[in-house]
């Protein structure tokens, strides 16, 4: 599988260490994807990585990929400049469930770079709202200076997208939150048919399907978005095996018992 | 040799219970030698025990895959280990791993919240005790948050 | 039912010919560095005549017999992976220019010559199919990958001697090789003759056997046939008791058996080098020193090193006990929920290649037999 060129039209640094990429395929087609997929991006050299697609699903003609900056091959993709050319394979793995959701009430639960891949998810969403109940937003970030996309909440709120924004700290110029996502969850005061999509550390992800059955909802309402050592994206290579999942092709969006069981083991 | 309910006389949080009180939960215990290493508790685990160290080291933990297991507090004698036996959903929140070989008292948690259930002045007392040590903790923690970020950001 | 036939030992070559003459390449055993390897061959001559081997944990050294049997070994470090999934492939390479995009690139053509495998056996067939299915399963797999067992031609050897590890029998894959071959041969050798009966698997193989000087078996052939097959089942080296294995690793991903076994292993990864179905790969590019023109190849890769598990921070699993669990609870037990089957074949390989002589039979026998010992106790 050759890797396709794309060449960055549009960066922004949105933190200290995330950039968002805006890219065009060489080839001028555009980049059709479902919201939770990813691809394997590089950039020269310094390595293919998994990164969530996190534009609009309904403007392929741009993909767009928030970074940040964790390793090599990440710094290289970061460091790459407009009329500069990344390589993308995909798109890869199982997205999120949006279609099997209609009627429900949605809740969209990010932690920090975990936002980027439910980014797709919220615009679907949005774009067919009359579909759905309530749908809220509980985003949590370290602090202030590192919460991503903070210019677009406003506007999703006005389109229908209830938000809450939590930080684990801040100063007092912050006037929001300040707490664990966990924290939200009893304010958010959840109705037991609601559906919850969850991207973001996995010890996040844990401690909040925890707390959402502490309020009666069970964790076979959670989807979550899993992250493993993904190479070749396409179930072949084995390094994205957890248990006897392969997280590339049965992932990474998966339905949180599925996993559970996994998840538990040290060391998997 | 003491017996169960001497010891726990010389714990903070078992201190001040009426002696039938004491005994009935000293019928709940027994004492254990555990080896070193041993996982107590783990997250999301029905949490049907908890226990009080005579003599050891229990780790509190977070895992997270890619890293070595975050340490977030140890607990040494005096101490007790374990509350959400007393509290809904009844499911440990973190992992207990014994650093050393430990001495424990083990105290049969489902049994103790059976109890606390039908009789409400056994059940005021330990949610007292239990709130209390709770309280200690939360506001320790606090404190460690702020240190974690260099910069002292909450107040209790 | 299927035709047998008996070829003389003096007529083996005249087959051989017969194979080539077809347009395969032929490979096949051949003694090279004290060991029975798999190269090109061109006639019998090239084949371990009156070798066989003595195998244990971590022990493999070549004996010489007291016959001239062609056959008259197990398997060795080589396995037909080689030539499905070989070592080192290249992908594609290509042009860098300015932007750092890709021109004119190049897929690498398959360029694989027409095989034929000679002295496969049993745990071998199975095992390159577990690896076919492997290898042309997921929703996205390139079709080139596909393993060309299709157009490989099979002369299989039916095991004359059951080597000091195998355990084929405990895993259904053999001693006798039932079909996926064009020719199966079982090795006789009295003192009446030297001689080959041959069961013909396909139309093709019925084509070579007309070719070459052959025979009808009689009754007393195929009885002589079936008298090997039976006595290299009862004499196995190890043995793996498959009952509801899935579910008992599944039960004990914290058995202390794993830190028992984690105080042994090394990670070397041999035993992911030599086993016929690990497929594990890595991916790496390849660029010259301007930057300007660039390969990827793809390279077996082991489960066993500690980047293979890498995320940013760390790995995954990075304790030694954690990667060996990995590898003998995938082999065993996550395999079926992956691919429908067992990853092992009872080849042995990962146990007499072991520098340290690791043997999984004994790994699941340990784990199967304290929780027997447990439940007894409770009784």
């Amino acid at each position: 599988m050759v890797p396709a060129s794309f060449e960055v039209v549009e960066k922004r640094q949105d933190t200290a260490d995330v950039w968002t990429l805006e890219l065009e395929a060489d080839s001028g087609e555009p980049f059709e994807f479902e919201p939770g997929q990813f691809t394997m991006l590089a950039a020269g050299g310094a390595g293919e990585v998994p990164i969530s697609i996190s534009g609009a699903p309904d403007k392929p003609e741009r993909l767009i990929h928030t970074v940040k900056a964790v390793g090599l091959a990440t710094a290289a993709i970061c460091a790459a400049e407009a009329g500069q050319v990344l390589s993308v394979r995909g798109p890869f793995g199982r997205p999120w469930p949006l279609d099997q959701v209609g009627g429900a009430d949605v809740v969209i639960a990010a932690g920090g770079i975990g936002l980027p891949p439910l980014r797709p998810a919220i615009l679907r969403l949005l774009a067919r709202r009359e579909r759905y109940g309530r749908l809220l937003l509980l985003y949590s970030g370290r602090s202030p200076d590192e919460l991503l996309f903070t210019d677009e909440l406003g506007e999703w709120s006005q389109r229908g997208l209830e938000v809450m924004v939590t930080v684990d700290s801040a100063g007092e110029e912050w006037d929001g939150h300040v707490g664990v996502v966990t924290r939200l969850v009893r304010h958010a005061k959840l109705e037991p048919g609601v559906v919850v999509m969850s991207c973001g550390p996995e010890l996040m992800m844990r401690f909040l399907v925890a707390a959402l059955s502490a309020q009666g909802i069970g964790s076979d309402r959670v989807y979550v978005s899993m992250e493993r050592n993904m190479q070749c994206g396409i179930g072949r290579c084995g390094h994205c095996q957890l248990g006897p999942t392969l997280v590339c092709r049965d992932g990474p969006v998966y339905r949180w018992p599925e996993l559970s069981r996994w998840l538990a083991i040290r060391e998997l | 040799m003491r017996t169960i309910d001497e010891l726990l006389t010389d714990s903070p949080t078992f201190a001040g219970l009426e002696p039938a009180q004491l005994e009935f939960i000293a019928g709940c215990a027994r004492n254990e030698h555990v080896a070193a290493g041993t996982m107590l508790m783990r997250e999301g685990e029905p949490a049907e025990r908890f226990w009080l160290i005579r003599r050891g080291v229990v780790a509190l933990e977070l895992y997270v895959p890619g890293r070595e297991p975050l340490v977030i507090e140890t607990l040494e004698a005096g101490d007790v280990v374990g509350w959400s036996w007393l509290f809904p959903p009844y499911r440990w929140a973190l992992d207990g791993r014994t650093v050393g070989d430990c001495h424990l008292i083990t105290f049969d948690g489902v049994c103790l919240r059976e109890k606390c259930e039908s009789d409400h002045d056994l059940g005021f007392e330990l949610m007292s005790r239990f709130t209390a040590d709770v309280i200690e903790r939360l506001q320790a923690t606090r404190l460690q948050l702020a240190d974690v970020h260099g910069k002292v950001s909450a107040t209790a | 039912m299927a035709a047998v036939t008996v070829i003389e030992r003096e007529h083996f070559d005249e087959l051989l010919a017969a194979i080539a003459r077809r347009g395969y390449t032929i490979v096949g055993p051949t003694v090279r560095d004290e060991a029975i390897v798999y190269d090109e061959i061109c006639s019998a001559a090239d084949l371990p005549i009156g070798w066989t081997d003595e195998q244990d944990g971590g022990y493999y050294r070549l004996r010489r017999r007291d016959d001239e049997a062609l056959f008259g070994y197990a398997v060795g470090p080589h396995s037909w992976k080689q030539y499905q999934l070989p070592a080192e492939v290249r992908l594609w390479r290509g042009g860098v220019d300015k932007r750092g995009g890709l021109v004119n690139v190049t897929e690498a053509p398959q360029e694989a010559p027409r095989y034929a495998f000679v002295g496969a056996r049993s745990c071998e067939l199975h095992a390159m199919g577990i690896l076919d299915r492997v290898l042309t399963g997921g929703r996205r797999s390139d079709p080139a990958d596909a393993a060309p067992t299709n157009e490989v031609f099979v002369v299989a050897v039916q095991c004359g001697e059951a080597g000091g590890t195998c355990f084929c029998v405990s895993m259904n894959t053999g001693p006798v090789a039932g079909r996926g071959f064009d020719l199966a041969l079982t090795e006789i050798l009295s003192d009446t003759g030297h001689h080959f009966v041959v069961e013909v698997g396909s139309e093709r193989g019925a084509e070579v056997i007309v070719d070459a000087p052959h025979r009808e078996a009689t009754r007393g052939d195929r009885d002589a046939a079936c008298s090997v097959h039976e006595r290299t089942a009862a004499h196995m080296g190890r043995e793996l008791d498959t009952t509801d294995i899935r579910d008992l690793l599944y039960r004990n991903f914290e058995h202390p058996q794993w830190d028992e076994v984690a105080a042994r292993c090394l990670t070397c990864g041999n035993c992911t080098m030599v086993c016929p179905t690990c497929f594990c790969t890595t991916v790496e590019d390849v660029t010259d020193l301007q930057g300007e023109h660039v390969e990827r190849y793809q390279r077996w890769d082991s489960c066993f090193t500690v980047d293979y598990s890498h995320m940013h921070g760390g790995s995954v699993r990075n304790s030694t006990r954690s990667r060996y669990r990995q590898w003998m609870t995938h082999k065993l037990a996550t395999w079926w929920d992956q691919f429908g089957s067992s990853g092992c074949v009872g080849c042995g390989r990962c146990i007499t290649w072991c520098p340290v002589g690791i043997d999984l039979t004994e790994e699941a026998r340990s784990i199967r037999e304290s929780e027997r010992s447990d439940s007894d106790a409770h009784d």
